[in-house]
């Protein structure tokens, strides 16, 4: 059983094994760490394309904003594209975090934790790049979000427990069954586009009045917790909204029954990672 | 591996346990077909077909802190998997194993290293992989760079190293993690000869600290040298435990493949009026021999056939061990020559006690004329023995030197 004590041992390990996801991800390219940012940034020029141009969406998100006109849809696209292409990029790379390193786990010991940490820790130092750039790009454009600060930081951290919670569920189970990596590849498209990410959550009030079971179809809708997630960086940092507390509340909860019940699966299957890896 | 010139044996008192090893058991499982994918598993219930295979079959006994303890036995007698369990990368299925310290294992030299990141940066991420701080890495940086030998290429990427350079590197690191307990698997033998060296200085260093080795090992020349203490394992079990020397002895002893007196793919030539039938190796009671034990009383006995009366006949040998190196040639022109041989008979060439150290050997045999100019047989590989540890018990090379050590203040 992994104690306390060892993982405290392992910080370093977990610092370094980030920097070298960190550092062999973007070498010997050209762009470098601007890649990070290239990719949501295309995607986001994409979607207002396709949305915006094509379809001549009313996008325009509606609400306590400033913000209006063509600049108005990317930058409400980025303020949820990033923060999903954190969990997209964070499962991916958990699935293969224990079959990529197999080499690892099976000729050294160390609580084999670390490896989704350090997977979601590299993900998150971008992702605060990201986030910081765009930040900058609202506050040109004049939204001043910068009150929500210490909040953002705290919804961030909890996502990123989120994340490594799936991590550990999904690298587990990749072990065993490799079917895992390809599930989640559709199970992934399927959630984005039952997350707010792309569309405005307003844009869902048609079907609120619609059921199943006798519950409404939005609060099906709202039990995803990216959906929580996605609405409060979207009530914050475009906005500029304290968030719902039962969507935080909500958040926290899914959070961190999502690292229990990762962990939980991780620790039953972890005894025979070596040898069926 | 080259010698360990420390000799000197810890006395088996007054020593804790560095690791106790407690009823332990592993089960692996052979897949007929493996469910690794959903698919796979859902057609069959959920049920893969497999064997169970016990690696480790309740083994129990206790390492005492210092010194270096081995570990040997057959492929697939588990040794391999004890060490494993001990490093903690499996997990038994029944028992449990404690250690008490630190404990860092050389399973594999340089696991972990990423291609792309240069040799300092690997040096502190394969560091950190084996429980070493930042502060540690720091302090012992040079060292291990230095024992490595690689001060110019610590900046390259070490997707750029020669084989050697990257498991020096590997090596340099794991052993630098100065464990409490080291476990080393079969990796011995990386780098050249000075590198070898080094390795050897390092292990007795670490031995002298009173650290305690455990060793992995085919070779029991290297368990003989080193280990102050071994276990034997077979089929998952212990077989047992105690001095190298002995232990080996009984090992071999057990272990060795039957030598059945068959063709090695030997040639023959020569005229043919006089032939070699057969060459045997007796040992000291006269009884026809496959092995013998080094040191021992032997004779070499050869079967010779000839048509009509051969004149002066020279018989000869040469022993040659089964790598090819020429251990020794000798024949009986200067000694005895008979004035003639006729029909059946053999020649026998007695050996007090047998020079050549443990090893397999090959007899090559052939009968001359006495100017040495008409070869009437030539046979190479005629027989095939073994010798076996004996008096000295450890020797190297091809044939133990005889003599006497004496020692004067």
């Amino acid at each position: 059983m992994t104690t306390l004590a060892e993982y405290r041992a392992s910080r370093e390990l977990l610092g370094n094994l980030t920097q070298r996801e960190l550092r062999g991800k973007y070498k010997r390219s050209a762009l470098g760490w601007a890649w990070s940012l290239i990719n949501p940034l295309a995607l986001a020029l994409m979607f207002t394309f396709v949305f915006g141009v094509v379809f001549q969406a009313r996008l325009a998100p509606v609400g306590n904003t400033d913000l209006e006109g063509i600049t108005a849809y990317p930058l409400f696209l980025l303020c949820g594209l990033l923060p999903w292409a954190f969990l997209a990029n964070g499962v991916n790379g958990g699935i293969g975090a224990l079959v990529a390193n197999s080499n690892l786990v099976k000729k050294v010991y160390f609580p084999r934790e670390i490896l989704l940490g350090a997977n979601t820790l590299a993900l998150l130092v971008s992702l605060l790049i990201e986030m910081s750039v765009l930040g900058v790009a609202l506050l040109l454009f004049g939204n001043i979000w910068l009150q929500f600060l210490p909040l953002i930081l705290v919804v961030i951290a909890l996502q990123s427990v989120f994340v490594t919670g799936i991590g550990l569920l999904l690298s587990a189970l990749n072990v065993y069954f490799r079917d895992v990596q390809h599930f989640v590849g559709i199970g992934l498209q399927l959630w984005f586009y039952a997350t707010p990410v792309i569309y405005p959550i307003t844009l869902l009030d048609n079907i609120a009045d619609r059921e199943f079971l006798g519950i409404s179809l939005l609060t099906f809708y709202k039990l995803n917790p990216m959906t929580a997630f996605v609405e409060m960086y979207h009530q914050m940092l475009f906005f500029l909204q304290w968030p719902d507390w039962e969507l935080f509340l909500y958040a926290t909860f899914c959070s961190f029954a999502m690292l229990a019940f990762g962990l939980y699966v991780f620790k039953k299957l972890e005894p025979r990672f070596a040898e069926e890896l | 591996m080259t010698a360990l010139v420390s000799t000197a044996r810890t006395a088996g008192k007054d020593r804790g346990t560095a690791v106790r090893v407690e009823g332990v058991s592993k089960r692996f499982r052979l897949y007929q077909e493996r469910n690794q994918t959903l698919k796979a598993a859902m057609m069959r219930g959920g049920r893969a077909t497999y064997e169970d295979f016990w690696a480790l079959r309740d083994v129990s006994f206790e390492i005492p802190t210092g010194g270096v303890f081995g570990l040997i036995g057959q492929n697939g007698s588990g040794k391999s998997t004890l060490l494993k369990c001990m490093a903690r990368i499996l997990t038994p299925d029944e028992g449990r194993i404690t250690v008490d310290g630190k404990i860092s294992a050389l399973l594999e030299l340089g696991a972990g290293f990423h291609q792309e990141l240069s040799g300092r940066e690997n040096v502190y991420l394969n560091g950190s992989i084996l429980g070493l701080t930042r502060k540690e890495i720091d302090r012992k940086f040079d060292e291990i760079v230095d024992f490595a030998g690689l001060d110019h290429f610590i900046d390259t990427p070490v997707k750029n190293y020669s084989s050697g350079m990257y498991v020096r590197l590997g090596f340099s690191v794991a052993i630098n993690v100065d464990p409490d307990v080291l476990l080393v698997d079969e990796v011995l033998a990386v780098g050249d000869e000075a590198f070898q060296r080094k390795c050897d200085e390092k292990f007795a260093d670490l031995r002298d600290a009173g650290k305690t080795i455990v060793v992995v090992s085919h070779s029991l020349s290297t368990v003989r040298t080193m280990c102050d203490e071994a276990a034997w394992l077979e089929h998952g079990v212990v077989k047992e435990i105690g001095v190298p020397g002995l232990l080996i002895e009984k090992y071999v002893e057990n272990t060795h493949v039957e030598r059945v007196a068959a063709e090695h793919g030997g040639s023959q030539w020569g005229s043919g009026e006089a032939r070699v039938e057969k060459v045997e190796l007796l040992d000291e009671h006269g009884a026809p021999v496959l092995r013998v034990r080094a040191g021992a009383p032997a004779t070499l006995r050869f079967h010779y056939q000839t048509q009509g009366p051969i004149v002066k006949p020279v018989f000869g040998f040469g022993i040659h061990r089964i790598d090819g190196t020429h251990a020794t040639g000798v024949n009986s022109r200067e000694t005895i020559v008979p004035d003639r041989i006729e029909g059946t008979g053999h020649v026998d060439f007695a050996m007090a006690s047998l020079p050549l150290v443990q090893g397999s050997y090959d007899v090559t045999v052939a009968v001359v004329d006495d100017s040495n100019l008409h070869t009437f047989d030539y046979r190479t590989k005629a027989l095939r023995f073994d010798v076996g540890s004996g008096r000295p018990r450890e020797a190297e090379g091809v044939f133990a030197i005889d003599g006497r050590w004496s020692f004067e203040d």
